[in-house]
């Protein structure tokens, strides 16, 4: 140990006061700031593509923004026009694909977390939902189209496509509940069992009410990964192109195939010759920002809920 | 003191619940119970119906597994010799993978470390926001990107003939998986005891010291954990890197070679590959390859993030 | 041992495993009514796990196998028609105090509701007469629709017995109630019990030897899920008990 590094209370036998600038702790607070730079660098890099993605696409597609683009149907090949026959079948596909997986995949957690006992079985179940839930989303495509498509024989439809969605979000949802229901305390449980309250009794009275913000900021990521999410329904019915009405509300049957506005994007850049420049830029936009908003929307509301946490 | 008697409770003061209020428990438990037996079963039916569809090629007597595992001839639609070999796609997947894993990983485990050790409450709730939107951005956002603007730098900083390659790819690949292993790797090192960074200070360690000497060797399993999951996405990625990565099936000499993944391989020939052909079973036979792929890794992740709890 | 068949509690030969570790090896015993039963014994001696057997939530405990009988009013309870019913007739406080997270008012309304009363009237009453037993009427009477976990630590305690009695048990199992409680409220809850010991019979877990040797009429003493002596207080805290572990225990010498 150097002796000049060691703090001193008094002046040292070499008479300088104490606490002074030394060689070596001149070098110990550089080799902080050093650190800190590279660091912050190294965040500042990654965060960086975040900000100048948005802004650039903003920028390029400032010139086609408008409520109208949304409202409109793609136009004279999809070269001009809106996105609203994209949008709508996007808003189709996420809301059918939530309205099935979100009951059974609560459902579900409720009862592997709270009435399954543990057994081999649902050791191996345990292990199938956390493993699926990092399924690449084509494999995902491949089960829809051999399942929903053929299988079932829904052909190419809304139907096969949000039932795609549904399945490719369960394994999340379910994921995400269990992390909600686990958390609340077991003593709270057993207070309740104590008092003569039956397993649903405990699991409405304190487990549901005390998780519910977890299980809906699950649900709502959910929403966001299905609105973005391309290859699941590309294969199972989503098209290139279909003719809806401008603004129509049900332009879709569920037996109907319909268009994406992840499909939309993927098929102007690489499929559509000709196509207006600002028009990709501000389907990506919408794209981008329903999502980041679905997103900022579920973080507000756990934030929101973990201020006035209950324990 | 209180003197509330309490009026002797005999068996005829017991009160009994309403018969609908046993019902609907009762109807709610079957629908929980339910709920969970097919949510199982859909977990279950993905690994089936993928399987289906790939059997009747698996087991035929044509098929030659080595071929299909070690050939980099990949001809599914020649006229006169058809060919399906995967070494190809698998080199191209594992090409694009590690290359995002290089650029990934310093950065990830960087910002990683700036957010655990380095910034204030404030900047550390901000900064896990906007690696939470990050990681929320559709694959087609990206792979627009990729198309758009980054292969336009491609073209004007590098050699590359084409702005799609692997170079691309990565770059988009590595900004996908930041996220991951930001948040994952920020829990690894959050998980490590104070007592660490106190006793290392104390004997005054600077924090560049703490870093690599304590917070590293401490975290790592949690950090290698959080590297695999950040593979397993960039396997299992599909649109963004069939967008970034142009479409030459070869295995790539070079990093500014175009290539074609597994996962993009099956977005782009899926479509055009009759149901029932052996071209189409084939797909789902790589889809099987890839299914093990990432299963292997996440399940690899969940071991090394259950052996750091149980100690 | 001998047991009273005409006792509120009879339990005969009970054993009690977690997997492979014995918790509670062949215990006989009886609890009188009105009485108060204290139940003494170092850590690790089976005192909790024997509370859970009585009111069957050890049925929630995967891996755990009961074998023997308890009788309540010579009812086997492995048998009993309506598990939630004899949860109900049986009160039990916990260790740790545990405010469940919603207000104090449906702390203590929460089993009376889950009982199937639904009236508003009898409800209060209830909540009334309970906080009151449990020595808590006046510090919360005028914020009842507060959230109970936000209550001190003895507060909450004292809420916790306030739910025990919600539906009205005929007994009552108190499981070292003022482990987390200051000396102070430790006294005045054991008060109440002494009043409530007119109409319910306690069973009170603790390993305050002198808190046993206060209140109770009787005391157990159980060592390792073994029963090593039971008899009055007269006896178990004289300065012969019948076992001679009985009285190392009790004067200090170990445990």
């Amino acid at each position: 140990m150097r002796t000049d590094a060691q703090p001193r209370v008094a002046a040292g036998p070499d008479g300088r006061p104490p606490f002074a600038e030394t060689a070596y702790g001149r070098r110990k607070l550089r080799q902080e700031s050093a650190a800190r730079a590279v660091f912050l660098a190294m965040t500042l890099l990654m965060v960086a593509p975040l900000v100048a993605i948005v802004a650039h696409l903003v920028v390029e597609a400032w010139p086609a923004l408008s409520l109208e683009f949304l409202l409109d149907v793609p136009r004279n090949r999809m070269t001009e026009g809106g996105i609203w026959s994209a949008l709508v079948g996007t808003i189709y596909l996420v809301a059918i694909s939530l309205a099935v997986a979100a009951p059974i995949g609560v459902l579900a957690a409720v009862y592997l977390n709270e009435y399954a006992k543990d057994t081999w079985f649902n050791r191996i179940i345990n292990l199938a939902v956390i493993n699926l839930a990092g399924v690449p989303s084509i494999v995902h495509a491949l089960f829809g189209l051999g399942a929903f498509v053929y299988a079932a024989r829904f052909g190419f439809s809304v139907m096969a496509a949000s039932l795609t969605l549904a399945i490719m979000t369960l394994p999340v949802i379910i994921a995400s509940t269990r992390e909600a229901l686990a958390a609340v305390p077991t003593a709270f449980r057993e207070a309740c069992w104590n008092v003569g309250a039956s397993r649903w009794q405990t699991i409405r009275g304190v487990v549901l009410p005390n998780s519910i913000s977890g299980i809906l900021t699950g649900i709502i990521l959910q929403v966001s990964r299905a609105a973005g999410e391309t290859a699941p329904v590309m294969f199972t019915g989503a098209v290139l192109y279909k003719a809806v009405e401008r603004g129509s509300l049900f332009p879709y049957y569920l037996d109907d195939q319909c268009m994406a506005l992840s499909m939309h994007l993927y098929v102007l850049t690489t499929q559509v010759p000709n196509v207006a420049h600002a028009i990709p830029y501000a389907t990506a936009v919408v794209l981008l920002g329903s999502v980041l908003l679905v997103n900022a929307a579920a973080i507000g509301l756990r934030v929101w809920l973990r201020n006035r946490k209950r324990w | 003191m209180i003197r509330e008697p309490i009026t002797a409770p005999g068996p005829g003061r017991r009160h009994r619940r309403s018969f609908w209020s046993l019902l609907g428990e009762q109807a709610v438990e079957a629908a929980i119970r339910l709920s969970g037996i097919s949510a199982i079963v859909f977990v279950l039916a993905i690994f089936f119906f993928i399987f289906r569809e790939a059997a009747p090629v698996l087991f035929s007597e044509q098929f030659d597994p080595i071929e299909f595992l070690f050939s980099v001839q990949w001809y599914p639609t020649s006229a006169v010799d058809v060919r399906y070999g995967t070494l190809a796609l698998t080199a191209g997947t594992a090409g694009v993978t590690l290359l995002a894993m290089a650029l990934a990983v310093p950065f990830g485990l960087g910002a990683a470390i700036f957010v655990s050790e380095f910034c204030g409450p404030r900047v550390k709730e901000t900064l896990k926001v906007v690696i939470e939107l990050l990681a929320a951005i559709p694959s087609v956002v990206w792979g627009f990107v990729a198309l758009t603007v980054l292969s336009r730098l491609m073209v004007e900083y590098t050699s590359a003939p084409v702005g799609v390659n692997m170079l691309n790819g990565g770059i988009i690949l590595a900004l996908m998986s930041v996220p991951i292993i930001v948040s994952i790797g920020e829990d690894a090192l959050r998980a490590v005891p104070d007592s660490y960074r106190e006793a290392a200070v104390a004997m005054g360690a600077t924090r560049w010291q703490l870093v690599f000497r304590v917070l590293l060797p401490a975290a790592r399993h949690g950090l290698l954990a959080a590297v695999l999951l950040g593979v397993g996405r960039a396997v299992g990625e599909t649109m963004a890197v069939l967008m970034a990565t142009g479409h030459a099936v070869h295995v790539p000499h070079g990093i500014l070679d175009s290539v074609r993944t597994l996962t993009a391989n099956i977005a782009a020939e899926l479509g055009e590959a009759p149901a029932g052909s052996e071209h189409y079973r084939i797909l789902f036979l790589t889809g099987i390859q890839l299914f093990a792929i990432t299963f292997a890794v996440n399940l690899a992740a969940d071991l090394v993030v259950r052996g750091t709890r149980r100690r | 041992m001998a047991i009273d068949p005409r006792a509120k509690i009879e339990v005969e030969g009970l054993r009690l495993a977690y997997g492979h570790r014995e918790a509670i090896r062949g215990v006989s015993f009886d609890v009188q009514a009105n009485e108060i039963l204290g139940i003494i014994g170092p850590a690790q001696s089976g005192k909790t796990s024997l509370l859970r057997c009585l009111n069957r939530t050890i049925d929630f405990v995967a891996g755990a196998h009961v074998t023997g009988t308890i009788r309540v009013d010579g009812e086997d309870v492995r048998r009993v028609r309506d598990v939630f019913d004899l949860r109900r007739r049986i009160g039990m406080v916990a260790p740790l105090p545990v405010g469940l997270p919603m207000s104090i008012y449906d702390n203590v309304a929460f089993a009376p509701r889950c009982a199937g009363i639904t009236s508003r009237g009898e409800l209060d009453g209830r909540v009334e007469r309970c906080l009151r037993q449990a020595a808590l009427w006046d510090e919360v009477k005028d914020r009842l629709g507060s959230l109970g976990t936000k209550l001190s630590g003895g507060q909450q305690q004292r809420l916790t017995i306030a739910r025990a009695l919600s539906h009205e048990p005929e007994i009552l199992c108190l499981d070292e109630f003022s482990i987390a409680i200051d000396p102070v409220t430790t006294m005045r809850i054991e008060d109440v019990l002494r009043e409530l010991k007119r109409e319910v019979t306690i069973i009170l877990v603790t390993n305050l030897t002198q808190q046993a040797r206060r209140l109770a009429d009787r005391t157990m003493f159980l060592m390792a899920g073994e029963l090593v002596e039971i008899g009055p207080n007269a006896v178990v805290f004289s300065d012969a008990p019948a076992q001679r572990k009985t009285y190392e225990y009790i004067s200090g010498l170990f445990g």
